[in-house]
């Protein structure tokens, strides 16, 4: 690298961190803290419902609220709205168990010209897959580490 | 004030969240990856379950909470069954949440058509 060229990577870098600055980082908070903590509470009233109405165990409420928040998710996603509120609440629509959901049902949906299979089937785990594998593949450490200290 | 706390620590977890997205170039999956893992080590050392009794679905609904139940399920079924149960347990606390994302993910690629970005 000459030094024009490293002149112009460092301003280049400096008009990076320029705009970097503008970011609107409190506004961004602002609206993932609304988002977030709407679908949580949300989930709440499900966890309400399920214990008190539905009167399930404590498992099952768990259950019963991971499959309607994905279930809305899914529902939101097909019909192009999650696509908007993630616009507006950025991580705090993906953070949620919803924003799995989304991340499951957008390439599953993208990808359907491809076939169900090696489309829709192969591409729903784009990141649930890493998230599976990350996730599952601590708990068992947890689980190994637990026999190994009880 | 269940819902309170499910907002507050809820939202909380969020903005976390986007202030790691803001600062840093880290990708929303890697973002997914990071909170269930998070979620898994808070879950193994039982401290997660404390914000859970604080914050319900604020806890559970954010990925982290699902990394919680991976680790609960392995821990309990690691109790019971040993070393078989170590592997079986994450996904059976989970099995819920994954089965549905399958099925309606499934379904939605049926039944909707994409809105392609031209």
């Amino acid at each position: 690298m000459n030094k024009k060229e490293l002149d112009e990577k460092q301003s280049y870098n400096e008009l990076v961190k320029q705009r970097m600055d503008k970011s609107p980082l409190l506004p961004d908070c602002v609206k993932a803290f609304i988002t977030g903590g709407t679908i949580c509470t949300i989930g709440e009233g499900l966890r309400k419902f399920g214990e008190h109405i539905l009167k399930l165990s404590e498992d099952d409420v768990a259950a019963f609220t991971a499959i309607v928040l994905v279930f809305f998710g899914a529902l939101l996603t097909g019909l192009g709205v999650y696509d908007k509120i993630y616009k507006f609440g950025g991580a705090g629509a993906a953070v949620p168990i919803t924003g799995f959901s989304n991340s499951v049902v957008a390439p599953a949906m993208e990808w359907r010209r491809e076939g169900l299979i090696m489309g829709t089937a192969a591409r729903m785990f784009t990141i649930a897959g890493p998230v599976l594998v990350y996730g599952v593949g601590s708990s068992v450490i947890v689980g190994l580490l637990y026999l190994a200290f009880n | 004030m269940d819902y309170i706390y499910a907002f507050l620590i809820g939202g909380l977890l969020c903005v976390i969240a986007q202030i790691l997205m803001d600062l840093t170039s880290i990708t929303p999956g890697k973002i997914l990856v990071l909170y269930v893992t998070v979620g898994v080590i808070l879950g193994g050392l039982g401290i997660y379950d404390k914000l859970v009794d604080f914050a319900g679905a604020g806890a559970t609904v954010p990925l982290t909470g699902f990394g919680n139940s991976l680790a609960k399920g392995a821990i309990k079924a690691a109790g019971e069954r040993g070393i078989i149960g170590a592997f079986t347990g994450g996904m059976t606390g989970t099995a819920a949440g994954v089965a549905a994302a399958i099925v309606f993910g499934y379904l939605a690629a049926i039944i909707f058509k994409p809105k392609t970005k031209k």
